[in-house]
C-alpha cells in the first residue's frame, strides 16, 4: 500500500497547479455547505428556541382526548350507544393544587397555573380579540420565560392595581395603549372588567405579542366567570425534548389532555424536514460540481499517465494496484479540499455572524449561525465520497488499459 | 559433454517459455495478422535474439511470450504452466514474479529518482524490507556503473544510462528471464556494446535467460541463439556454438 501512496503522492505533487485547482473546487464546495448548513441549522434553532421559550414545555388543559365512556359500554362489550349527548361538565381542572401536588413529586421541572379566557379588549375605539391567561407571577416564573421578556416593569406589577394586565408589546402599538391606560376587557360569557396596563412583554413571536395579555389568576377567573377555575396547567421541564414523553405520562396520570410544545407545532416541526430535505439537496449539489474538478485532474493525469501505466503493469503491477493509485490521489484531493474547506466555512461562519443586522422586525441584531462538528463530518465525508467517486471512472479506464497497445504506440 | 549436447539437454528438460502454435491477430475491418503458428521452447540459460525486418511479428512475439498480449490461438507456457486460462491478476504476478522487460525506450518513472525506479518491482513484489530493497538496487545500479546517480532523476542521465537503469530496473526482482525489445535500439554504438556487455553478463555470470528482440544483425551473430521472422513466421532457429562462452 505504500507503495500505491508514493506513486499517487508523487503524481499529485508534481501537477501543483492542476492538484490546487482541483483541492479549491473541493475547498469551496465544502466551505459553502458548511456554511449553508450553518445558517439554516442556526435559523431552525433560534426558531425552536423561541418556540420552546415561549410557551410551556407541556400544556394540561380541561380536555380529555376523547368522550369518556358511557356505563353501558363499560359493562356490556355488545352494546353501542348512538346519538347520546355527553355529559356536560363544569370547566376546569378538578383539585387543582392536588393534582399540581401530586405531579411535583415527580416532574422533573416546575408547575403553574393558569386561566385562559378568550376575551375582546377595547381601547380608543379599538376592538382586539385576545387571549388573556390568568397566572400567578411567582409560579409563572418557573414554567416560563415571561419575566424575562418583560419590557418597561416586572411581572409582580401585576400585584400593583386592582385587575393588572399585561399585554404584549406589538398588541399595545395597535391599539396604542401606553403603561397604565386602562383598557376594558370583555368575554362571550358577559364578563367585562375594566383593567390598567402595568407593563408589556416582547416573546419575539408575533402571534403571541399580538394576541395575549396575563391578569392575574383571580382576575382571570372573575373574567371566566368562575370562582376558583384553573383550566390549565404548564409545565417547564429542565429537558425541552423531553416533553413529549413527560405529556404522555401526566396525561396517563391526571386523565387530562396533555400536550407538548412539539405536538402543538407538529406541523411547523415537520416543515423543517422539508427544509432538511431542501438543503442537503442544494449541499449536495455544490459537493457535486465540486466533484468534476476531481474527475477532471484524475482523468487528466491517468490521460497523461498512460505509458507510466501501462509500464506499471508490465512490470507486474495487478490492475487493483493502478487503479488504487489514481483513486488514493482522488482521496488526497478529496481530503485536502475537505479541510481546506473546513476552514473556509469556519471563517464564512464567522464572517456572516459578525455582520450586524439591524432590522426593526427581526429581534437578533446577528444572523443565528449553529456551530456543529456534524456539519464539517457531513461536508468532508460527502466530500471525500464524491471525489473518490468521481476519481474512480477514470481510475478504473486507466487500469483496464491494455500495456501492449500503449508501449507500441510510444515506440 | 559437447556444448551441443549440453543445449539439447537443456531443451529437453521443461522450458522456462514455450510457445504451442501460437497465433496472433489483430481484428479490424481488414485483421492483421501479427505471427502465426509460432511454436518454440526457450530454455534456462539461454541468449535468443529475435531478429527480422519492420513487421516481421518480433515484439509481438516477445510481448505473446512476456505475457503482456494473448495468442488469437495456440498457447505460452511459463516454465510448463499454461497460461491461457490466467486472469489479468495471475498474468500481472507472474510477470511480477518470472519476466523482466527492457523496452527500446526506457520508460522509467520521470518523477521518480533512479533508484525508486529500480526498486518499483520489488516493491510491488513486496518481499524484502525497505533497507534490503535499497541495498539490493545500489548494489545492481553499481554493477551497471550507475553508482553516482542513483538520486538522479532519468532526465538527468543519458541515453545509454537510461537503458543501464532500466536494465537494472528489470533484473531487481530476480526474474529468471529477461525480455528484452530492441534495447539497443535507441542507443549510439558506444552505449550499445555497453547495454549489450550487460545482457551478455546476465547470460554468462549469473545464470538468466535473455530474449532479445533486435534489428542488428551483428549482435544477434554474437547471441547463443537466433530466431528469425518473416511475416510472423519463424524461418530460421539456429544455435550459434561458435561464440557460447564455456560455462
Amino acid at each position: 500500500m505504500n507503495l500505491v501512496f508514493d506513486i499517487a503522492f508523487t503524481h499529485v505533487r508534481a501537477r501543483v497547479r492542476q492538484t490546487g485547482f482541483a483541492v479549491a473546487g473541493v475547498a469551496t464546495g465544502v466551505g459553502f455547505s458548511i456554511m449553508m448548513a450553518s445558517l439554516m441549522q442556526g435559523s431552525q434553532d433560534d426558531f425552536t428556541q423561541r418556540l420552546v421559550n415561549t410557551l410551556p414545555h407541556i400544556t394540561v388543559s380541561d380536555e380529555r382526548r376523547s368522550p369518556p365512556p358511557q356505563p353501558a359500554e363499560r359493562l356490556f362489550q355488545a352494546a353501542q350507544i348512538y346519538g347520546l349527548t355527553p355529559e356536560a361538565r363544569r370547566p376546569g381542572i378538578k383539585n387543582p393544587l392536588a393534582t399540581m401536588a401530586a405531579l411535583d413529586v415527580w416532574l422533573p421541572g416546575g408547575i403553574a397555573p393558569s386561566v385562559k379566557v378568550q376575551a375582546i379588549i377595547r381601547y380608543a375605539n379599538h376592538d382586539v380579540s385576545t387571549t388573556v391567561t390568568g397566572i400567578d407571577p411567582r409560579r409563572e416564573a418557573k414554567v416560563s420565560e415571561l419575566p424575562k421578556q418583560m419590557r418597561g416593569a416586572t411581572l409582580t406589577a401585576l400585584y400593583r392595581a386592582t385587575n393588572a394586565i399585561v399585554i404584549g408589546d406589538r398588541l399595545s402599538e395597535k391599539i396604542g395603549a401606553r403603561i397604565g391606560a386602562n383598557i376594558t376587557l370583555q368575554t362571550s360569557q358577559g364578563a367585562r372588567i375594566s383593567a390598567q396596563v402595568v407593563g408589556f412583554f416582547h416573546t419575539g413571536v408575533r402571534q403571541q405579542d399580538e394576541g395575549t395579555a396575563y391578569v392575574l389568576t383571580k382576575t382571570g377567573q372573575i373574567l371566566s366567570r368562575q370562582t376558583g377555575l384553573i383550566n390549565e396547567l404548564h409545565i417547564r421541564l429542565a429537558d425541552p425534548l423531553a416533553s413529549r414523553e413527560i405529556a404522555a405520562r401526566v396525561e396517563n396520570d391526571t386523565g387530562y389532555k396533555s400536550v407538548s410544545w412539539q405536538e402543538a407545532y407538529e406541523d411547523l416541526l415537520s416543515t423543517f424536514i422539508i427544509r432538511n430535505i431542501i438543503m442537503y439537496a442544494v449541499v449536495g449539489a455544490i459537493l457535486l460540481v465540486a466533484s468534476f474538478g476531481t474527475y477532471n485532474i484524475i482523468s487528466t493525469i491517468t490521460h497523461e499517465k498512460a505509458r507510466d501505466i501501462a509500464i506499471m503493469k508490465s512490470l507486474g503491477l495487478s490492475e487493483y494496484t493502478v487503479r488504487m493509485i489514481f483513486v488514493v490521489e482522488a482521496l488526497i484531493i478529496g481530503l485536502s479540499g475537505a479541510l481546506v474547506g473546513f476552514l473556509l466555512g469556519y471563517l464564512l461562519c464567522r464572517g456572516l455572524g459578525a455582520i450586524r443586522i439591524t432590522n426593526p422586525f427581526i429581534d437578533s441584531d446577528h444572523l443565528p449561525l449553529a456551530y456543529t462538528y456534524v456539519h464539517y463530518l457531513l461536508a468532508g465525508a460527502v466530500a471525500l465520497v464524491s471525489s473518490v467517486a468521481a476519481g474512480y471512472a477514470p481510475a478504473r479506464k486507466a487500469a483496464r488499459e491494455h500495456p501492449v497497445e500503449i508501449i507500441r504506440g510510444a515506440t | 559433454m559437447s556444448a551441443l549436447q549440453s543445449i539439447q539437454d537443456a531443451q529437453a528438460a521443461t522450458p522456462l517459455i514455450e510457445a504451442r502454435d501460437v497465433t496472433r491477430i489483430l481484428p479490424g475491418i481488414v485483421p492483421t495478422t501479427l505471427v502465426q503458428g509460432i511454436t518454440l521452447r526457450i530454455a534456462d540459460n539461454e541468449f535468443v535474439a529475435i531478429t527480422g525486418p519492420s513487421g516481421s511479428g518480433k515484439s509481438s512475439l516477445l510481448y505473446l511470450l512476456g505475457l503482456l498480449d494473448l495468442p488469437t490461438t495456440g498457447e505460452v507456457l511459463i516454465n510448463g504452466r499454461a497460461t491461457a486460462h490466467m486472469d489479468e491478476e495471475e498474468r500481472a504476478l507472474t510477470r511480477l514474479t518470472r519476466l523482466g522487460f527492457v523496452f527500446q525506450f526506457h520508460f522509467l518513472l520521470p518523477e521518480f529518482t533512479i533508484l525508486d525506479n529500480v526498486i518499483l518491482p520489488m516493491r510491488a513484489l513486496g518481499r524484502l524490507s525497505d533497507a534490503a530493497m535499497r541495498a539490493r538496487a545500489r548494489d545492481l545500479l553499481a554493477s551497471l556503473g550507475l553508482a553516482d546517480h542513483v538520486h538522479k532523476r532519468p532526465d538527468q542521465l543519458s541515453g545509454g544510462q537510461r537503458q543501464r537503469v532500466a536494465v537494472a530496473r528489470s533484473l531487481a526482482h530476480q526474474p529468471p528471464v529477461i525480455l528484452a525489445d530492441e534495447p539497443t535500439g535507441s542507443l549510439d554504438s558506444k552505449a550499445s556494446e555497453q547495454v549489450f556487455g550487460v545482457l551478455r553478463e546476465l547470460v554468462d555470470k549469473h545464470g538468466k535467460t535473455v530474449v532479445a528482440v533486435t534489428h542488428d544483425l551483428g549482435l544477434a551473430a554474437r547471441m547463443d541463439r537466433h530466431i528469425e521472422l518473416l511475416d510472423g513466421r519463424i524461418v530460421a532457429d539456429e544455435q550459434h556454438l561458435a561464440v557460447t562462452a564455456p560455462r
